[in-house]
């Protein structure tokens, strides 16, 4: 946080109403569901640092995976809970798990233990990937609630899906903050991406506004808070 | 008199001409050329051309046999391949040029025969991470041929030793090596004929070598304890000319206190515009070009030629600009450092400096960009923009008449650029880690590196360094059974020679005209409106739908951006434009003339050599307030509003200031005064809080020198590095240099927007995970004198521990108003990136209960 800040600390993890379940906005960027303590992360893009280096020979900071899954750890001995959802695009490429260091491996295995781990397919990794524990999944339901990668092009009440990587942006006097962000009409959400590497899409690109015709309020990944940013106030890139 | 702009230059080649003309008469017979004998390496590739057509003429009248080519970046292929293969006599090219050259596979055999390398305006390249990768290429080039004479070309310079240090081998070196210097007060000096004659060729080395270096691995001792004169080039100086005829523009009216845009000088520089054939009007910053352009152009009843130039615009346009200058078509250019350097205009018989001169050096050199003649004195005119910069022109004025020089300390060679160069060198051939490293120690400014920090860089360039060795089947180079480190293939090669270059340009956004419809109006059409130039993209990142800006001369609307291109549309006339700045070159006032500045104001003697306004203002501040002493630091305190203010005046230039600032909230964030933010200038900084400093200052009488405690670059230096944006900036440029961020990629179509990943997240993980990886030192030493400027920062902390005067005022004092007009006019420091947040949601929360 900067110097000279002054901000109240309520609404650190701000909760909502979907489709009548309960969702607490963390904010580190995933949702938790009291009511089925099920933890749901997207996009955690595990391993995309080395899947450079295959690719084009640019060799960033390996340590991607690790800073992914010391904030998932963190979220976790927050709510512990009993099952926890990743959303899909899990890993950046299929051989992604191939490449993970065994200690991160034996990361993702301790925030396993004891818990129903859920991988949904996504995009970068459709095909199943081995030695990772937990079960696979194309989509899960919970409740009144739909989990999936990609969110449907019609409106689904109670839809959580990722795979956008929404960001909102506030630009004001001169400054501009972009952020992480989940977006939603109160019909669905979409999740931010939870990985160290993943990169952000505009909510006012066409391909989010386009999934709420209705208008949209996005909660934006503060340093101290989540904040609820109305569409009027979100600038374009 | 020798034609204007061939003069030192063609100096330089002298000895060549003649050289290659002897060798020619000695080898009658041969009819194919014997390698290239000379290499010219400029800045500019403009210069390069310019030069080569200066160049020709001559070579022609006299008949020599010789070759003369430039090699830029717009030579084509097929040309590139024959210049390897038939080597031109005389090669002119760039510092990026050069170092493609050098990492080509017939490198060696291309510059074996090299006898003469001239380095021009090496006083601008030495300052920069492109003299770092110059300097690199020298010490190949010496180790490739040991005969070379290294010849550097350069404006005065405070140090000229650096310079003479610069061209020769620095440790181990064949002895006879040798180089020399040239400078000149003003550029337009062109040397005596005698002085000519008179050089020879000496050897600059004597018997230096230590017998021991050549066994040993180096230490990082070598060269500490032994103090021993280090091999310099031999030094050539010409004496100026006529004096130059500088004075300040006195309008005989008060001037503002703050401000920078002189636009109560504007009807006196078109006047003087008008009373001479051609005027260069130096500014500081792109938004003060714009400005000054604007207003120009307003009070232009006369309808005269004038045009801006600076580096935003585009490129064709600029061409535009410098071929109408050329031809002698136009009567003033209004333009930013990008013209500091350059082909010399003939016909500029005025410079004008409109806003403070921040460097005594620099407002040499740019004077001496009017009227290259000897015998005529360069005429030209300071133009304050307000009362401080009143005192900064005087300080430049008296350091102008003592010819005292404030060029910048050598520089401590770039990490970054070495990596990238440890590459380029495995792509030339095979590399042994002992050989190379004494090459590189033997270049100047990495006389200093340690065998240890040389063994990262290749580390780094394996595999990108990290302890955790994820990479290992990836390397870049790799160590054969014979101890050399090979490039892998020839993509890595290919990469290399397509990242080549110490210039990282902020990734840009082009601006388009769009049209408007007139039917419907509002609607902006996105296509078929011409191109102005380019905004960064940062810059470009702060606007909304509807702000208004400076930009090429007019007032632009923002009306979105599409497809990577800011789409505009003109502005109806008489708006004023909203968001008042945009990034452009800022430099920071010198040291130097910031202790004249103290001088100044510490002397009332000296007021009277002031404008009367000055002195009076002076005497305000010291009835109201105190005056600081030479070496005082000033801190006020002092309520206005519901707020409660600090200020306090270091002159140690903005960068070092933002700095300051930045430290200072979060000192007094955490002793519970509440800061909201902070403004800075060149001169000072004013921070205004929630509760009241001075009342603390009353309790504790050491809270304030506590608050300026030299302890400030520790911890909080620390964890301010963690967020700073421009830390981040820095860390970005680094980067993209060493190659761990590649620009161009082959086999994929050139990104600008699209850099792979955001260098932030990047950024965020490498420091968590490895705090002393290669690339963050990297970024770290530049924040030492870049955006930063923490090293001028620390030795202002030094100088004013015991000298701070602190006193609390009831109201503002004259001296405090200066920068506290700042806020608002200048972007705020300070907001975090929540508060902005906050405040967005607050405007939903309203409309809910509305």
């Amino acid at each position: 946080m900067a110097a000279g800040l002054r901000l109240e600390k309520t609404h650190k993890h701000p909760t909502l109403l979907l489709a009548g379940e309960t969702l607490l906005l963390d904010l580190c960027g995933g949702v938790w569901l009291p009511e089925h303590r099920t933890l749901i992360v997207s996009d955690l893009h595990l391993e995309k640092g080395s899947s450079y280096a295959a690719r084009t020979g640019q060799f960033l900071p390996p340590y991607d995976t690790r800073e992914t899954l010391a904030c998932l750890h963190e979220a976790v001995i927050r709510h512990d809970p009993a099952r926890v959802v990743a959303l899909g695009d899990s890993f950046h490429d299929h051989r992604g798990p191939e490449r993970m260091e065994p200690g991160d491996r034996a990361m993702v295995a301790a925030l396993q233990e004891g818990r129903d781990w859920v991988w949904i397919a996504g995009n970068h990794d459709a095909a199943v990937s081995e030695g990772v524990g937990g079960r696979y999944a194309d989509a899960l339901s919970l409740g009144g609630l739909v989990l999936r990668h990609e969110p449907s092009p019609e409106p689904v009440p109670g839809e959580i899906a990722g795979h956008l990587h929404p960001c909102g942006k506030v630009a004001m006097r001169g400054r501009a903050v972009r952020r992480r962000c989940f977006v939603t009409d109160g019909i669905r959400l979409v999740m931010p991406a939870f990985g160290a590497y993943a990169g952000g899409l505009n909510v006012r690109d066409r391909a989010i506004e386009g999934l709420f015709p209705n208008g949209f309020t996005a909660h934006l990944l503060g340093d101290g808070r989540v904040f609820s940013i109305g569409r009027a106030q979100l600038a374009r890139d | 008199m020798a034609p204007t702009g061939a003069g030192k230059t063609l100096a330089g080649f002298l000895p060549s001409l003649v050289a290659l003309s002897e060798r020619a008469a000695a080898k009658p017979a041969s009819k194919t050329s014997t390698g290239l004998h000379t290499l010219y390496v400029s800045p500019l590739k403009a210069l390069a051309v310019d030069i080569a057509r200066n160049l020709d003429a001559p070579i022609a009248q006299m008949g020599l046999p010789v070759r003369v080519e430039t090699r830029t970046g717009d030579t084509p292929a097929h040309k590139r391949t024959r210049q390897i293969s038939r080597p031109p006599d005389i090669l002119l090219t760039t510092p990026e040029q050069l170092a493609l050259l050098i990492a080509h596979r017939d490198a060696a055999e291309f510059f074996s025969g090299l006898r003469c390398v001239i380095l021009d305006e090496l006083h601008a390249l030495v300052t920069s991470k492109r003299g770092d990768l110059l300097s690199l290429a020298l010490a190949r080039l010496h180790r490739l041929s040991p005969d070379l004479a290294a010849i550097g070309l350069s404006a005065t310079v405070r140090e000229p030793d650096e310079l003479r240090k610069y061209l020769v081998p620095q440790v181990l070196s064949p002895p006879s090596a040798g180089g020399r210097i040239h400078t000149s007060p003003n550029e337009a000096q062109v040397p005596s004929p005698e002085r000519e004659r008179g050089r020879v060729a000496v050897s600059a080395l004597d018997e230096v070598t230590d017998p021991t270096r050549a066994l040993l691995p180096p230490s990082p001792a070598m060269g500490g304890g032994k103090k021993r004169q280090p091999p310099m080039a031999d030094l050539v100086t010409v004496r100026g000319g006529a004096k130059a005829d500088l004075r300040m523009l006195d309008l005989g009216r008060s001037l503002p206190i703050s401000g920078h845009t002189a636009w109560h000088s504007m009807p006196a520089i078109y006047d003087l515009i008008r009373a001479h054939r051609t005027t260069l009007i130096f500014v500081n910053t792109r938004l003060q070009a714009e400005y000054t352009f604007q207003e120009l152009w307003r009070l232009n009843d006369d309808a005269l030629p004038i045009a801006i130039h600076h580096g935003s615009l585009d490129a064709q346009q600029r061409r535009r600009v410098e071929a109408a200058m050329a031809a002698g078509q136009l009567r003033a250019i209004v333009c930013t450092a990008t013209l500091d350097l350059g082909i010399d205009w003939g016909d500029v018989d005025l410079v004008v400096n409109v806003g403070a001169p921040k460097g005594a050096s620099r407002i040499m050199q740019r004077i001496g960009r009017a009227n290259h003649r000897m015998d005529e004195p360069s005429k030209a005119y300071l133009v304050p923009g307000n009362r401080f910069e009143m005192l900064e022109c005087q300080a430049a004025l008296d350091a102008v008449e003592e010819a005292a020089q404030d060029t910048p300390d050598a520089r401590l060679g770039a990490l970054d650029v070495l990596a990238q160069h440890v590459l380029g060198m495995a792509c030339a051939d095979a590399f042994d880690p002992l050989g190379l490293y004494d090459e590189i120690v033997s270049a100047s400014p990495y006389a200093e590196l340690t065998w240890e920090s040389f063994e990262q860089v290749v580390d780094y360039v394996a595999t990108g360094g990290y302890a955790l060795r994820a990479y290992e089947r990836f390397a870049k180079i790799l160590r054969g059974p014979d101890g050399l480190w090979r490039v892998r293939d020839a993509r890595t090669a290919q990469a290399y020679r397509m990242n080549v270059g110490t210039i990282v340009e902020a990734a840009r956004v082009r601006v388009r005209l769009g049209r408007t419809l007139r039917s419907k109006p509002g609607t902006v059409l996105p296509k078929g409106g011409r191109v102005l130039g380019e905004i960064e993209d940062e810059f470009a990142d702060t606007l909304t739908i509807g702000d208004t800006f400076l930009f090429a001369g007019e007032t632009l609307r923002f009306e979105g951006l599409a497809e990577d291109e800011a789409l505009v549309t003109r502005a109806p006339l008489g708006t004023d434009p909203a968001i008042p700045s945009y990034a452009g070159a800022k430099f920071p006032l010198s040291t130097f003339l910031a202790e004249r500045v103290r001088a100044i104001i510490a002397d009332p003697f000296e007021w009277d050599r002031l404008p009367k306004q000055i002195g009076e203002y002076l005497q305000q501040q010291r009835r109201r307030s105190v005056l600081p002493g030479e070496r005082d630091l000033l801190v006020e305190t002092f309520p206005r509003g519901k707020r409660h203010y600090l200020t306090a005046f270091p002159f140690e230039g903005r960068l070092a200031h933002q700095t300051l600032g930045m430290l200072l909230t979060r000192r007094l964030e955490r002793d519970g005064l509440r800061p909201l933010g902070f403004a800075a200038n060149d001169y000072g900084i004013a921070i205004w809080t929630t509760r009241d400093v001075s009342e603390r200052a009353a309790r504790d009488p050491d809270f304030i020198g506590d608050l300026f405690a030299v302890d400030m670059l520790g911890d909080d230096l620390e964890a301010w590095l963690d967020e700073s944006a421009m830390m981040k900036r820095t860390f970005r440029q680094c980067a993209v240099i060493a190659g761990l961020i590649e620009r161009h990629h082959p086999g994929l179509k050139k990104s600008g927007r699209q850099v792979t990943i955001s260098t932030d997240l990047i950024y965020d993980v490498l420091r968590k995970h490895q705090p002393d990886h290669l690339l963050l030192r990297a970024a770290r030493q530049d924040a030492a004198t870049g955006l930063l400027d923490v090293r001028r920062l620390g030795m202002m902390l030094e100088r004013i521990q015991g000298r701070i005067i602190h006193r609390a005022l009831d109201r503002v004092s004259p001296l405090s108003v200066s920068v506290m007009l700042e806020i608002g006019r200048e972007r705020v420091y300070g907001e975090g990136a929540d508060e902005i947040l906050a405040e967005a949601e607050a405007e939903l929360l309203q409309e809910a209960l509305s």
